[in-house]
């Protein structure tokens, strides 16, 4: 069953557009929202969200719109935009008394337990807590009012590397019940690699890929050898071509594949994918 | 049941998980019947994505492997000990293709490999 649609959203600025934006994610998965600074990621989770207002589009969440349906949508999703710094000198406890009233569906228990979890202390102030520790506290308060999609910004960046593998770590015990799912974008390729289903990938405000992660790194092959071989048939089959003195490496698709013996053909990853589609 | 995948292998993640699989399904390590965990489980244990796993049951279910009972599980087909011969036999047969292809390429006739396997074993 499909837990978030986002159809056709538009935001423009004066110098950037959202051009639109489309995607859906189904039940029980995590997706990654990739792309470089500035591509508008955190522009299209706050218009998903409607702390900006888009200029046009519809975004579905669990078969209702949101927009005529705000209240419940919001009840069901958990936001996180980086760790939480607002208010530094309360005690976690004060900020928790004052977001769990705009939740009917507060549950307590769940809350306690997700504090001890996470070794939070509702008595340390904000400003106690390290970078890592800012993100775990939002992520609990995001997940006790019962929220069936998180929508994480750059819920890694900041965190040392193990902070960041205990936290993907997290996310897939979220969606191992099938009913959690997890929309979550970043610039740190390797998180995707390990823990997402599904990749969107955003370029200057447009979708140029949304796919299955699998599929998506399939798709490329990365290629290299000597400059005489670039032929312009080959080279304009080429992604992000970079020449260096002994020769050149690029990206190519798998179906583009030359049979020619002095080139070389390797897997690529989602790091090489980003770089070489950002070069272009 | 064990199963080791490297992020670093040319080979596709799925395909690493198939050709383990697969591999004790024909020696005789998963008996019958035996009930494979969870995708979700298997995809939490291991650290991979939920679609990966899917997908490496998917294929061993299509090349008759496994089977899916709706809302139970998979579990290993029921292999007569022949039928499981023939398999080990493709799969070696299949394997066996590629490396002698390399062989070849080295210079070896049919004897020298024969040869040279056998020191090998």
């Amino acid at each position: 069953m499909e837990i978030l649609s986002v159809e056709n959203l538009c935001k423009n600025y004066e110098k950037f557009a959202l051009k639109n934006v489309s995607f859906s994610l189904d039940q029980g998965f995590i997706m990654g929202f990739i792309g470089r600074n500035g591509a508008g990621k955190t522009t299209t989770l706050k218009s998903m969200m409607r702390l900006v207002h888009p200029n046009s589009g519809t975004v579905t969440i669990l078969g209702k719109n949101f927009a005529e349906d705000e209240f419940y949508c919001k009840q069901k999703i958990g936001f996180v935009l980086g760790g939480v710094d607002y208010y530094p000198k309360k005690k976690l406890k004060t900020i928790t008394n004052v977001t769990k009233r705009f939740f009917p569906e507060w549950d307590d228990e769940k809350y306690q337990s997700l504090l001890n979890r996470f070794d939070l202390d509702s008595e340390k102030r904000i400003d106690e807590l390290s970078a890592g520790m800012r993100v775990k506290y939002s992520l609990a308060l995001a997940l006790s009012h019962n929220a069936e999609l998180l929508i994480l910004d750059e819920p890694t960046s900041g965190l040392d590397p193990v902070s960041r593998d205990d936290l993907l770590c997290l996310f897939q015990d979220l969606i191992e019940d099938g009913e959690h799912s997890i929309l979550f974008s970043t610039h740190i390729t390797s998180d995707l690699e390990k823990c997402a289903d599904f990749i969107t990938y955003i370029k200057n405000g447009e979708i140029i890929a949304c796919t299955d992660k699998d599929t998506f790194i399939e798709t490329y092959r990365l290629v290299q050898g000597p400059v005489e071989e670039l032929n312009p048939n080959l080279s304009s089959k080429l992604i992000g071509v970079r020449k260096h003195k002994f020769g050149f490496e690029a990206l190519i698709k798998t179906i583009d594949l030359p049979m020619v013996a002095r080139i070389e053909v390797s897997a690529a990853n989602l790091e090489a994918i980003m770089v070489h589609i950002e070069r272009e | 049941m064990n199963i080791v995948v490297s992020s670093t292998s040319e080979l596709p993640i799925y395909q690493q998980i198939y050709d383990q699989i697969s591999r004790m399904i024909v020696c005789g390590e998963l008996p019958n019947n035996y009930c494979l965990p969870a995708i979700r489980t298997v995809a939490k244990e291991l650290r991979i994505s939920v679609i990966t796993i899917k997908r490496a049951w998917e294929e061993l279910e299509r090349d008759g492997f496994i089977y899916t009972k709706a809302g139970k599980g998979c579990f290993v087909a029921n292999h007569a000990p022949e039928k499981l011969s023939d398999k080990r036999e493709t799969m070696a047969l299949e394997k066996m293709v590629k490396d002698v292809e390399y062989y070849k390429g080295l210079g070896l006739s049919a004897e020298d490999i024969i040869e040279l396997v056998k020191e090998a074993y």
